[in-house]
């Protein structure tokens, strides 16, 4: 059993208060550091992909996960982030203002999706987001002077001082900089007084505004962050592409993103990434089995989707809380060897009362 | 736990119990809260009708009456969560009849609701911690970066709700998720949150409900102790007679959205209309 | 009648004809919500299955249309069913948000379902109305576009009736309330829910039947779901005339969009209305507002 003995009020809020998890932290630091040497190159550049992915993934579960507002449109901001850095790459300016320029110009997205947003709740929300990136979609599509429309527009290949990054090492080592650098902000954000206040409004509107807290303010506040994040994402997703059209931006995308922050458990950034990571495999792993498959089974795409679809209604049902949901309990079932009851993460019954009314 | 509190101790900050009318200017502090020709009404229902009464520094003043009298409702206008229709609220001075809903916490107003609200999936000390939102946690930029300055922010804050934490003995459950407590460990909790929040008015909605006599009782200890030690102006609706009795120092009921009566507990309960409105006539 | 009025008065009848549709598939959107709270994100690939299932009675099987309609409807309505008792009936009591995941599950697994059965190729069938239009007045609407209208105004009222006048939809009424409550006043819920569900389901195949002939028998049919949301939204939210109302009204304004407003207006129209009355007038034009009491 691990015992938590603080002597100061610091040692309670730090980010590794154990041990063995610094120990388990740094060594996948090291294996991280150390990867593009020890796999082939097309391992790695599947890898800097899926780190892309968890940074999308990061920026969606700051919206859903943590202040509770449901967005099934974020793969817009995918592609405002990976447009306007295109394009931005396109007018000459250098790859790390680009970068940061790209997440400012979707924070500001956010911020006009916001304000409406911020009027709706629930149900209503998803369709306004739905809606949202259906529009953001075809707006692409038509602005071809800026977007080159459903022709496609090519993305530069990143450069910084005259080093090219592009090669599969160094874009690595660019995704997983930038990865990191967005977790520890997020982390930090999300243990103070904001990240509080996300978790209020998620949890208790009513609450959050007797205690003082500016609950719109808060609720556009986590969608331009999210919103911010999920553009660096997308920044970085063109880069990956190398050319962009506004069909690989779709609805499936957006469903995929939710997808990812609901089965890695929300309310929580490993499950962020865990999300991110089945997901981003997952199409790999399912061509691995395909040959293994009888040959009606194996058919074109429609066999990834319903494995999508099959995972997903799996987790609602059985493990709503997630991949780590799975990971605290499998955690307390280690810490507490041998006095864990079989019962101790059991769920009371619930009968369903309407929303509308209460 | 014998001796019921409050009576027989003496306090300073006791004020003199005033006979209810406002006008009347027995008592020797100026009124913490006036409320005056309150009216408060949604589409077609009127919850609060010409309704005025005062609140004075350093007392418990109950609210009592049928279900239905508009009590909780005029906990929820005076806290903005809904617009008067007419009146006015005035908090030492202060017009609060405009003021944004979020900007009543850094007024000095806190308030306990009667369905628990808490925030289910965090810790209790998360739940307090969220009450010191409104002494301002630092720039976002700061907390992104984790300035030393944000540090001391985070423990003066935790350093501040481990006094609520004693005050309220919530020390087993500090490091607990709310979701997996009873009843009335929520309810405590509920007003360490309040009290949290720094206030100099604290407004309860039916703290007792749910409670056993057990509960009662401490929470009876508990609001005495609230208003003698810590200073805070007390307003509670409530039901359960007993603990109104026991530890406010005036009462008044109301029916219907407008004032019955007010005074002394036994006063108020023994008062006609009072009991016509309970008991029908 | 001048061309500027023909023009007007062919796009209102399109818009009408189109809205039919979109008010059919959001029926079927009211039921369930009003019913089990649950937006059905599957209710589009309900309309995939009962397209595919039609075309494989028709064209493949060689059943005549009416008897292909009928069985389709028939199997919808099983398959509704079993979705409901089967799967959504877990997750009974668990917030709103649980649903809505669960029923994109669902819309993945049946579309997948679809596309590896089928293939990726689009069919066609006929019914008894191909090829057949009507002219009056200068203006065209082909057949089956007029069955359409009438089917849709049809399965209105009907369902309008079986809501306040029979027992069953009383019930159903009762449960989408408070569950718990109905349970103690003796009603069977769960076998009302998957009711429900299976009258939805049969409500999707008629839907997806008619409709198919005009779009295509493809998986992308499950698009239209989207401008149903669009149309139960501006008709209100839970209510069943605001289904027909609001898809009629898509219709029309999409219609109009696509030749008065600039080019390209016409595929974002229904979803610039959806934005628009979600934030002014969140209930709708004809549905109940409704907020939390602390």
């Amino acid at each position: 059993m691990r015992f938590d003995y603080n002597t100061r009020y610091r040692d309670s809020f730090a980010l590794l208060r154990h041990t063995d998890q610094r120990i388990a932290y740094g060594l996948l630091a090291l294996v991280l550091l150390a990867l593009p040497w020890l796999a082939s190159t097309y391992f790695v550049g599947e890898i800097a992909y899926v780190f892309i992915l968890c940074i999308a993934s990061l920026g969606l579960m700051v919206l859903t996960g943590y202040t509770g507002q449901v967005s099934l449109g974020h793969a817009a901001f995918l592609a405002v982030g990976a447009y306007g850095h295109a394009w931005m790459l396109g007018q000459g300016v250098p790859l790390l203002p680009s970068l940061a320029m790209a997440g400012l110009m979707c924070a500001a997205c956010g911020l006009a999706l916001g304000f409406p947003a911020i009027r709706v709740s629930g149900l209503y929300l998803a369709m306004v987001t739905l809606a949202f990136s259906v529009i953001a979609t075809h707006v692409i599509g038509q602005w071809t002077a800026v977007t080159g429309g459903f022709t496609g527009l090519a993305v530069a290949d990143p450069t910084m001082a005259g080093f090219s990054l592009g090669g599969p090492k160094s874009f690595y080592f660019l995704c997983l900089a930038l990865l990191l650098l967005v977790l520890v902000g997020l982390l930090n954000l999300l243990r103070s007084g904001m990240g509080r206040a996300f978790v209020g409004v998620r949890d208790s509107e009513a609450a959050a505004y007797s205690l003082g807290i500016a609950v719109s303010r808060v609720k556009v506040t986590a969608f331009a962050l999210s919103a911010g994040v999920t553009g660096l994402a997308g920044a970085l997703l063109a880069h990956h592409t190398k050319y962009l059209t506004p069909d690989a931006f779709t609805l499936i995308l957006s469903m995929e993103l939710v997808l990812m922050v609901v089965i890695g458990g929300l309310g929580s950034l490993r499950g962020a990434i865990l999300g991110a990571m089945l997901i981003s495999l997952l199409p790999t792993l399912i061509s691995r089995i395909k040959p293994m498959l009888p040959d009606s089974i194996a058919k074109q795409f429609g066999l990834e989707t319903f494995i999508f679809g099959l995972i997903l209604a799996l987790f609602v049902l059985y493990e709503p809380a997630g991949i780590n949901g799975r990971w605290l309990k499998l955690r307390a079932l280690i810490q507490s060897f041998p006095l864990y009851r079989r019962d101790t993460f059991k769920r009371t019954k619930r009968y369903m009362k309407s929303e509308r009314y209460k | 736990m014998s001796a019921a509190p409050g009576r027989s101790q003496a306090s300073s900050h006791r004020s003199t119990k005033g006979e209810g009318d406002p006008a009347s200017g027995t008592s020797q502090l100026p009124a913490m809260l006036e409320v005056r020709d309150l009216a408060l009404s949604f589409g077609g229902v009127q919850a609060i009708r010409q309704l005025a009464f005062d609140v004075f520094p350093g007392e418990v003043l109950a609210i009592i009456g049928p279900n239905g009298a508009g009590k909780t409702s005029v906990l929820n206008t005076v806290t903005r969560v809904f617009d008067a229709s007419r009146g006015s609220i005035r908090f030492d001075g202060q017009e609060l009849t405009g003021v944004q809903r979020h900007a009543v916490a850094a007024l000095g107003i806190a308030r306990t609701f009667q369905n628990i609200e808490l925030f289910e999936a965090a810790t209790v000390i998360d739940n307090l911690l969220l009450g010191r939102h409104r002494f301002g946690q630092g720039a976002w930029w700061q907390q992104l970066l984790r300035t030393p300055e944000v540090t001391r922010i985070e423990e003066t804050s935790r350093a501040a709700i481990e006094e609520v934490i004693e005050f309220l003995d919530l020390s087993p459950w500090r490091n607990s998720l709310v979701a997996g407590l009873p009843y009335g460990v929520r309810k405590v909790v509920e007003l360490g949150r309040a009290l949290a929040t720094g206030p100099r008015l604290l407004f309860l909605d039916e703290p007792a409900s749910g409670l056993n006599p057990e509960e009662t009782r401490r929470l009876a200890f508990w609001i005495d102790d609230i208003r003698s030690d810590l200073g805070i102006t007390v307003v509670m609706v409530e039901h359960d007679m007993s603990l109104v009795s026991a530890v406010s120092d005036r009462v008044i009921c109301m029916a219907q959205g407008a004032l019955l009566a007010s005074g002394t507990a036994r006063e108020v309960q023994n008062h006609p209309l009072v009991i016509s409105a309970y008991l029908g006539s | 009648m001048n061309t500027g009025l023909q023009v007007f008065a062919q796009l209102t009848v399109n818009g009408i004809a189109v809205g039919a549709i979109y008010a059919l598939v959001a029926l079927g959107l009211v039921l369930t919500y009003k019913a089990t709270e649950v937006l059905n994100f599957a209710h589009g690939d309900l309309l995939v299955v009962s397209a595919f299932t039609a075309w494989a009675l028709i064209a493949l099987a060689g059943w005549p249309f009416w008897l292909a309609l009928l069985a389709t409807v028939a199997i919808a309505a099983v398959l509704s069913y079993g979705l409901d008792a089967f799967i959504i009936r877990r997750i009974a009591g668990q917030p709103q948000f649980a649903g809505v995941m669960l029923t994109i599950a669902l819309a993945f697994m049946l579309r997948g379902l679809v596309s590896m059965g089928f293939g990726p190729e689009s069919r066609s069938y006929a019914t008894p109305w191909t090829g057949q239009t009507s002219h009056f007045a200068g203006i065209a609407i082909a057949n089956l576009q007029l069955v359409i209208v009438a089917v849709a105004l049809v399965v209105t009222a009907a369902l309008l009736l079986f809501f306040r006048y029979t027992r069953l939809g009383v019930a159903m009424q009762a449960t989408s309330q408070n569950q718990l409550a109905a349970y103690l006043t003796g009603v069977r819920v769960k076998r009302v829910n998957s009711m429900v569900w299976a009258l939805a389901g049969a409500t999707a195949a008629v839907a997806g039947v008619l409709l198919a002939p005009i779009t295509l028998v493809d998986v992308s049919l499950w698009y239209v779901v989207l401008k149903a949301l669009a149309a139960l939204v501006l008709g209100g939210f839970g209510s069943i005339a605001g289904a027909i109302v609001g898809g009629l009204l898509i219709g029309l304004i999409e219609q109009y969009a696509g030749v008065y407003l600039p080019d390209g207006s016409k595929d974002v129209a229904a979803y610039v209305v959806l934005i628009a009355v979600l934030v002014v007038r969140p209930h709708g034009l004809l549905g109940e507002a409704h907020g939390k009491r602390v």
